[in-house]
């Protein structure tokens, strides 16, 4: 029988309930997939091997678990380092900083644009000695590091090897991550000090630094979450976030850089959103179609340079305020997909986040989440278990399909720059966002506890509080350390980073410089508004 | 019966950067029938308020994600005070704990609209709530 004839003649004897069958970005699934719907098995190949659809390390999860690395930052740098202690203490094994809006916008947390805002969104950084308090009593030599932050970034990176330099530790052993990605930045996050042109110059130089100075960190985390969260389609976040990447990786070329010099450097951030099957096979096409396009357009013959490696998030645009304790089961089966889906690194959400930042019991369940999924569900026994289901490998191989024709919109654009200088990512998703909202109200798409099954009352839960105080002190120990320091060397130091804006130099090693000499995040920000002007939002609805 | 459309300021002050309900609540106001105006990202409480009576709006909305809210409602309320036009009703949502929703609607906020609030109530709102200004 063919799967056409069971359609016919059995399926269609059966009932359809009265929903329609798609994805949560709207691909219509079909009600059984047979070989008939695969491409055939050739391109599923193995782990560790070319395109890597089945996951990029030869043992994957028998050989190493994905690092356990729940994103935290709150108040002063002394509030998240204890954090930061407490997760390391309960098994996390790797740490994730989240900063605050004016550290993460460039700002002092003594700048007027900084009131109200410090330590509220994530920890607030802006000097060398915030860094330096941030990971006390961490050995950076031990502990890998990711940062998230973006048109700053060139700051905190060199703050952070600056406290890995007086840790004794030597840039070459550093390793992390810093985000970086301002691409997405003008897409979704929107994150931003000056316009795309110069920004993707600094990327750049942290690239080539990275690729010389300090070859285990990871100069880039080309990121789909931020543009799923804005809105967009599965699709869309694939094929926008590979299309960031292949402009990263061609920025670099044309800087002079050889592509296996600097491309095992990068590394990727997926979301994890609700739909369990959609996600799984982004995350294996993901992985082919950047293994394939790197060897295509650019040449790649180092194999790291073709292997996609991801940390995942669980998508914070899924929780719900209604009935919090309910965001515990999305999280857990958003992050199974991640690790079906063959993820290097991990964050789970916290129930709490619709309404703040985590409290230390939401993050602890948050946490046991990972090991329980690593230690009592014995998916990590084999790898790829679902590889070769039908239905996966028709999902796979769609949304690759998909995502290439958007790749190839882009291309006929000119590239990710030219298409973000027209709007067209940042509209796709706002259409895509608006769509969902639509079927959110009309009762299309459904949501637990918010527009099915929800409680006329709600159950207050305890939430974390950031004490106004926190920012006042900030305020002063950030003005104190301006009197005092030398500021004839920070002026110095700050004018030699003009310069070199002005000059093309490598932005890393003055910057160094200037961090070493107590310059701040606003500081050194400042130069950036001066030397290369201000990005404003184009406000497109 | 005035055919004057009402005029709608969508806001996004400080520094965050969520934009995506404040974009799909100014759509869904333009398509309840009403003029809106949205202001783009990173606008401080001078720059909105300034708006407010350049745009000469009868409410403005403020879409807040940050944590913020307690500094610059407050602050956007006082500047339009000073500038005479406190008469604009105002309203907004984001990441609003409930108690400080409430303290913020005894500071003279119309209403704030939190998680899980639809862009058909939120017309509707308007709709009930907000008159043409004088």
């Amino acid at each position: 029988m063919t799967k056409q004839e069971w359609l016919e003649q059995i399926y269609q004897r059966g009932k359809e309930r009265p929903v329609r069958f798609t994805t949560l970005s709207d691909m219509p699934v079909q009600p059984l997939y047979t070989p008939e719907d695969v491409n055939g098995y050739d391109a599923i190949g193995y782990p560790g091997q070319f395109p890597y659809t089945r996951g990029v390390y030869e043992s994957m999860y028998r050989g190493r678990l994905w690092t356990m690395r729940q994103f935290a930052g709150f108040g002063l740098a002394e509030e998240t380092n204890a954090r930061f202690r407490f997760l390391l203490s309960q098994g996390q094994d790797g740490l994730s900083t989240a900063f605050d809006m004016p550290t993460l916008m460039g700002y002092d947390a003594d700048h007027e644009r900084a009131m109200g805002e410090v330590g509220r969104e994530g920890v607030s950084v802006s000097s060398i000695h915030d860094m330096a308090r941030l990971f006390d009593q961490i050995p950076i030599a031990k502990v890998s590091t990711s940062m998230t932050v973006n048109c700053s970034a060139s700051v905190l990176l060199a703050a952070y090897l600056v406290v890995a330099e007086r840790q004794g530790v030597p840039w070459e052993q550093v390793n992390g991550t810093i985000q970086n990605d301002m691409l997405k930045e003008y897409i979704a996050q929107k994150e931003w000090i000056c316009p795309p042109g110069p920004a993707l110059r600094v990327v750049t130089d942290m690239v080539e630094f990275c690729a010389k100075k300090a070859r285990r960190f990871h100069p880039i985390s080309i990121s789909g979450y931020h543009i799923r969260e804005a809105g967009s389609t599965a699709v869309q976040e694939l094929a926008f976030t590979i299309a960031d990447g292949l402009c990263y990786v061609q920025a670099a070329v044309e800087r002079g850089l050889d592509v296996d010099d600097f491309a095992p450097q990068l590394s990727f951030f997926w979301d994890l959103h609700s739909d369990f099957l959609e996600e799984i096979a982004k995350l294996r096409a993901g992985r082919r179609m950047w293994a394939r396009l790197m060897r295509d357009r650019f040449g790649a013959k180092n194999p790291k340079s073709l292997m996609l490696r991801t940390h995942a998030q669980t998508a914070g645009v899924s929780l719900t305020a209604q009935q919090p304790m309910n965001n515990v089961v999305r999280v857990a089966l958003q992050a199974l997909a991640g690790v079906l889906g063959g993820v290097q690194s991990l964050h789970t959400n916290s129930m709490d986040e619709t309404l703040a930042l985590p409290t230390e019991n939401a993050v602890m369940v948050a946490l046991r989440t990972q090991q329980i999924i690593a230690e009592e569900t014995g998916v990590t026994n084999t790898i790829d278990p679902l590889g070769g289901s039908y239905a996966i490998e028709a999902l796979t191989d769609q949304m690759e399909a998909e995502a290439m024709e958007y790749i190839r919109k882009i291309d006929e654009m000119g590239g990710m720059l030219k298409a973000i200088d027209r709007g067209y990512p940042q509209r796709e998703i706002a259409e895509a966002a608006f769509n969902y909202q639509r079927q959110l109200e009309q009762g299309i798409k459904t949501v637990v506890g918010v527009n099915k099954y929800s409680i006329p009352e709600e159950i207050p839960i305890e939430t974390l509080k950031i004490n106004r105080e926190l920012e006042e002190r900030q305020v002063q120990r950030v003005r104190k350390m301006k009197r005092e320091r030398n500021s004839v060397a920070v002026r110095e130091a700050l004018k030699r980073v003009a310069e070199a804006c002005r000059s093309g130099e490598n932005l890393m090693e003055p910057i160094c410089e200037a961090v070493r000499r107590e310059a701040t995040v606003g500081e050194i920000s400042d130069i950036y508004r001066a030397e290369f002007g201000v990005y404003t939002d184009p406000g497109w609805i | 019966m005035s055919d004057k459309r009402l005029r709608i300021l969508v806001a996004k002050p400080g520094l965050d950067g969520h934009d995506r309900g404040a974009k799909i609540i100014a759509r869904a106001l333009r398509d309840g029938g009403f003029e809106v105006i949205y202001t783009g990202l990173h606008q401080t409480p001078e720059m909105i308020a300034e708006a407010a009576i350049q745009e000469d709006v009868d409410a403005i909305g403020l879409s807040i994600l940050s944590g913020a809210h307690m500094t610059l409602f407050p602050e956007v309320m006082r500047l339009l005070k000073e500038k005479g036009v406190d008469d604009v009703a105002l309203f907004g949502g984001g990441i609003i704990p409930d108690e400080d929703a409430a303290r913020l609607k005894s500071m003279g906020v119309k209403e704030i609209f939190t998680p899980g609030a639809s862009t058909e109530d939120i017309v509707k709102w308007v709709r009930e709530n907000v008159q043409p200004r004088q």
